[in-house]
């Protein structure tokens, strides 16, 4: 079992740091964490609701779909700002992204609005999934750029 | 931790004191579908002023908890969501549906007052 831990890249000042995801009990720390970082680097109140709210939700999909996975959270200090995170797991992967991202299509017991919810809150939003093998998306949310 | 429900007059004040799991967040279901009929409350009052995030599993549910205790009688009102998870709700699609909602507790438990007295 992989430990959690932090590491600092001296050469771009950032940080990041890997959670593995193994149940819903994730779910609180992962968002205290988020939102943590968030304020760190500079985003409003606003900003750190909606990324512990997308952080949630990102998490509650492997979850659903695929039992566990990780997500790894990083932040870019500098001239642009960030947080960028990485929702990765080995489940069944997504057969149509287009359908996934329509809002309210859900094939889990879900309300259908996670991912489309992500893509409209966060600045950049990206899937990458393969049938059988997994899915990978990232998201990533400015501070200078307000996404509202 | 178990959220703590408190009887107040012929009403239920369930108060979230800090940010709950799944596990707990369908304790408090359980919890607060038993304590409508055995104290044959009137109205219940959900005070999440505490919460810092409302994704979809906790909006579902407080949904859920709604309908099963209106389905045994008794309104219930959410009250204390934060403006910035208004907003994180609102930009996520997130909606309450027919729940009924109010700024603080005072004003939830005013409400109800309305409601039962209409009755």
């Amino acid at each position: 079992m992989k430990n959690k831990f932090e590491s600092k890249k001296p050469e771009s000042r950032s940080r990041w740091k890997n959670f593995p995801i193994k149940s819903d009990k994730d779910l609180v720390e992962i968002r205290a964490y988020g939102r943590k970082l968030a304020r760190e680097i500079g985003f409003n109140s606003n900003d750190q609701t909606l990324i512990a709210t997308a952080l949630s939700e990102v998490c509650r999909n492997i979850i659903e779909y695929a039992g566990t996975g990780k997500i790894i959270i990083e932040t870019a200090q500098g001239s642009s700002r960030g947080i960028s995170i990485t929702a990765h797991d080995h489940g069944p992967g997504i057969k149509d992204i287009e359908k996934a991202l329509e809002e309210g299509f859900s094939t889990g017991r879900g309300m259908g609005i996670g991912l489309p919810g992500c893509r409209r809150i966060m600045d950049q939003f990206q899937i990458n999934s393969q049938a059988g093998k997994g899915t990978v998306v990232s998201m990533h949310k400015w501070v200078d750029k307000n996404g509202y | 931790m178990r959220v703590p429900i408190l009887q107040q007059g012929g009403y239920l004040i369930a108060s979230v004191q800090s940010s709950l799991s799944d596990e707990e967040l369908l304790q408090l279901r359980d919890d607060l579908v038993a304590r409508v009929s055995t104290v044959r409350a009137r109205g219940v009052v959900i005070d999440v002023t505490v919460l810092d995030v409302m994704d979809s599993f906790a909006t579902r549910i407080l949904r859920d908890i709604a309908q099963m205790i209106k389905l045994r009688g008794a309104p219930t009102v959410v009250v204390g969501i934060q403006p910035e998870v208004a907003l994180a709700m609102v930009q996520l699609g997130l909606s309450l549906g027919n729940l009924e909602t109010a700024l603080d507790l005072e004003e939830g438990l005013t409400l109800l007052g309305e409601h039962t007295k209409a009755d």
